[in-house]
């Protein structure tokens, strides 16, 4: 297995850490982040439309660039590390990746093509819970002739207001089944309210569904699918969370090395050294985990082990994202504590995300019951 | 992975593998069958005459030094092979190897800065698994602070040396042959200035060996002292004055890719504790279950860090990862004696007859070293934040 980068991965990385850099700056955030709209709808368009990050993923068959599941870490590190206020995420690690692994081929065909071109942007519930189903608490289907018809409440749909549709699980009462429903934003019936949160770099809304029409975009969900759509979104988000973790890394170093106390840098005080230093070990320790899980996932792991894989990167990405978070802010003194600097930002985003599908106790629990019953001693 | 038969047949880490799996499988038998999974870290004093022998049936098996250049006896395989082959020597239960020494640091150090003399008289000693080395570097006053040996070295008029000090904390030096020293051979100089690097017999009246026993009970490592002891003038490796330099390549190999095949034996000590736990109940206790999936994650990140250093190619440069790659392995493995520990609940609490449970014994003990030597947390930290971050560098004697 080869953990170095191909050519095409690293022009990708580069060319989204280029761009990123300069159009989600600082600046750039908060300006999203403090004025009317959550989400840059002008850099939005560049990268889906013009740039077609939104195809790496997606197989060729769908017209995507069908690049793995590297590309795809890459591209999140980068929208991770530069906080991108953009519906990317919930477009191509929820939306996409549920209708890829949970899809009719039929609903397949017809959606992944328009993601693919950037004409369609996607969101899907995020639940706290390991088990993506448990987002259908709230909803009803009812099947009226060969459409259906969706009542009820939908929680915690990251970007809810940017996109275009809605993957929304349902509870179907005929079957007592769960399906996994396409609600357009535009449809009849359907209210978003969008809910302030402390990091206003993700912002989640709930919808209100009044009898409205959606398509049911799955033939039966199975353990299997739902499995593997759980795996890459957690993978994804240890992703970002390791683009995070780096970038809190090289805002303290600058800081420390620019800060002079007692006559020298308060970088050259040991106890100061060594924070840095333990913060670079959890950052490449997690480059690692992520950078090798997403090489596993490509060579056809069985579904098992990569959902145990999975649950581990992403349990240790919540904890060195946190770790080099709280460090940041610890290590930049006073200008820390403020609003002016950003490592605040890191620092929410790393506490909000703690808990999407699965919290770290979750987490722990699932990768020891993969370990108690398979692994043999 | 998913790969024809026929092309994994004609891969040469492939083949690799499977000849050495095959071989273990037919030779760690018969007398070396207790051998397996024995002489690891903290279990240095299992049987040396017998590992001893272990290490000339490797040899002539061919599977001695098998990263060295085939000039000097080796196999010359590429590192991938070489991972392959210390996975499966691991996974097969090979025993610690008591060439490491010799094999992964003297004799690599000897092929880059020895003398042809110097190789064609020590290089086949390790190849055949004869001549067995201890590391002759700490001394009372120079631990993390290795550039302040103060050994004294001089050399007589018939060009042979003499060596006069005191060395500490040398493994294995009463099962060795040889030792090879860093000793000052310039009167008055200072730090890495001055220093020569000298090889020589341990079986000399010069020489006194005093072992140090350790946390564990065991005496894996000694008190070396130098009392006139002679070297011959063939010992000086490199020039004279320039041992630093020598002394700081050994150390880069040190780091190279022989501590890859140690994950093998964390696999295998990660399963004992999951066998210990489902055999206990403690696989039940929520807490315990956390720690476990934590221990499981960290062992497969090491895994792939080491991938990433290898991916490289066969230049084990200190990238990012191989720079946190000692502080993380370290770290976790003393981690895992403490889970296990814990997983044993009272019965770690008296020496055990179980080797099972004895080992994950000695996994606690000894990986309180692991975080000491080979460069201590603390000098870890230095380094990363120098080397990685371009922090300001420490204060250096
Ligand atoms: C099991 C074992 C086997 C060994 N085998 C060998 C061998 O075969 N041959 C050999 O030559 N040596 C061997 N050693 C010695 C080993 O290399 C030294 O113990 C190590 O270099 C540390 O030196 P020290 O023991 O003098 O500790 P010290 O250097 O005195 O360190 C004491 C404490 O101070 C900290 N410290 C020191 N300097 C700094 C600094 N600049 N910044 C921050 N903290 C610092 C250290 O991290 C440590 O916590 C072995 C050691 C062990 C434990």
């Amino acid at each position: 297995m080869n953990l170095g980068l191909s050519e095409d991965e690293r022009m990708i990385a580069d060319a989204a850490a280029d761009l990123l850099g300069q159009r989600s700056d600082s600046a750039a955030v908060r300006n999203c982040i403090e004025g009317e709209h959550g989400s840059d709808t002008a850099l939005w368009q560049q990268i889906a439309s013009e740039l077609g990050w939104c195809a790496v993923g997606i197989d060729e068959a769908a017209d995507g660039m069908g690049m793995g599941a590297m590309a795809q870490a890459l591209l999140f590190e980068q929208t991770g590390a530069h906080l991108l206020c953009a519906p990317f995420f919930s477009t191509v690690a929820l939306g996409a990746n549920l209708l890829t692994h949970c899809g009719s081929e039929s609903s397949r065909q017809a959606m992944l093509p328009a993601v693919a071109d950037g004409g369609l942007s996607l969101s899907a519930p995020l639940p706290s819970t390991p088990d993506w189903r448990t987002a259908a608490e709230q909803v009803e289907a009812r099947s009226a002739g060969d459409d259906w018809r969706l009542d009820g409440q939908v929680d915690r749909v990251p970007d809810a207001a940017y996109v275009d549709a809605w993957l929304v699980f349902a509870r179907c009462d005929a079957q007592g089944d769960i399906g996994l429903f396409r609600v357009d934003a535009k449809a009849a019936g359907a209210t978003v309210t969008m809910h302030p949160g402390w990091d206003a770099t993700r912002c989640f809304g709930s919808l209100r569904l009044d009898d409205v029409a959606a398509e049911r975009l799955d033939e039966g969900l199975t353990l299997q699918g739902l499995s593997q759509a759980t795996a890459y979104a957690r993978l994804y988000l240890a992703a970002e969370a390791l683009g995070g973790a780096q970038r809190c890394l090289e805002l303290t170093t600058a800081y420390v090395m620019e800060r002079k106390q007692f006559g020298r840098a308060v970088g050259s005080f040991q106890a100061v050294k060594h924070r840095c230093a333990q913060m670079m070990v959890a950052v490449e320790a997690l480059r690692s985990g992520v950078y090798g899980v997403a090489r596993l996932s490509e060579q056809g792991a069985a579904i098992e082990h990569l959902a145990a894989e999975c649950a581990a990167v992403r349990l240790q990405a919540d904890e060195a994202f946190f770790f080099c978070a709280q460090e940041a802010i610890q290590l930049h003194g006073g200008v820390g504590f403020t609003w002016e600097y950003d490592p605040h930002l890191y620092f929410k985003r790393a506490q909000a995300a703690r808990h999407w599908l699965g919290a770290p106790e979750a987490l722990a629990e699932e990768t020891a019951d993969y370990v108690l019953n398979e692994v043999a001693a | 992975m998913g790969a024809p038969e026929t092309a994994l047949a004609q891969n040469p880490v492939d083949q690799i593998r499977r000849a050495i799996a095959q071989w273990m499988a037919e030779h760690l038998t018969g007398e070396f069958a207790a051998l397996r999974h024995r002489g690891g870290p903290g279990d240095e004093g299992a049987d040396p005459a017998l590992r001893k022998r272990w290490e000339r049936e490797m040899a002539a098996g061919g599977w001695t030094c098998v990263g060295w250049p085939e000039a000097y006896g080796g196999r010359g395989l590429s590192i991938d092979a070489q991972v392959a082959f210390h996975e499966e020597y691991a996974r097969a239960g090979g025993p610690g190897r008591m060439g490491h020494i010799g094999e992964g640091l003297i004799g690599p150090t000897l092929i880059r800065y020895g003398s042809d003399a110097q190789k064609a008289r020590f290089l086949p000693g390790i190849v055949e698994g004869r001549t067995f080395w201890a590391q002759g570097y700490s001394e009372p006053n120079a631990g993390s602070d290795l550039a302040n040996v103060q050994t004294r070295c001089w050399q007589c008029d018939d060009g042979s040396w003499r060596l006069s000090g005191q060395k500490i904390w040398t493994s294995l030096a009463h099962e060795s042959d040889w030792i090879f020293v860093l000793a000052r051979s310039e009167p008055g100089s200072k730090g890495r200035h001055g220093l020569s690097f000298l090889l020589l017999p341990l079986d000399q009246p010069g020489v006194t060996i005093r072992p140090i026993r350790q946390i564990s009970g065991e005496a894996e490592f000694n008190e070396v002292f130098f009392d006139e002891a002679v070297a011959e003038a063939d010992g000086l490796v490199g020039e004279p004055g320039k041992g630093w330099e020598v002394a700081m390549g050994l150390l880069e190999i040190e780091r190279g890719v022989s501590t890859l095949g140690q994950q093998m034996h964390f696999a295998h000590e990660l399963g004992l504790v999951v066998e210990v736990a489902r055999r206990n109940g403690a696989d039940r206790d929520p807490a315990f279950r956390a720690r476990l999936a934590r221990a499981w994650g960290g062992l497969r990140v090491m895994r792939y860090n080491a991938l990433r250093m290898l991916s490289g190619g066969d230049d084990l440069k200190l990238g990012r990862e191989a720079l946190i790659y000692k502080y993380h392995w370290s770290n976790w493995h003393r981690d895992l004696g403490k889970l296990a520990m814990d997983a044993l609940g009272p019965e770690a609490d008296t020496p055990s007859e179980d080797p099972a449970v004895r080992r994950l014994q000695q996994v606690f003990f000894f990986s309180r070293a692991d975080t000491i030597y080979a460069g201590s947390n603390e000098i870890q930290l230095n380094l990363i934040a120098e080397r990685g971050l371009g922090l300001p560098r420490e204060p250096r004697g």
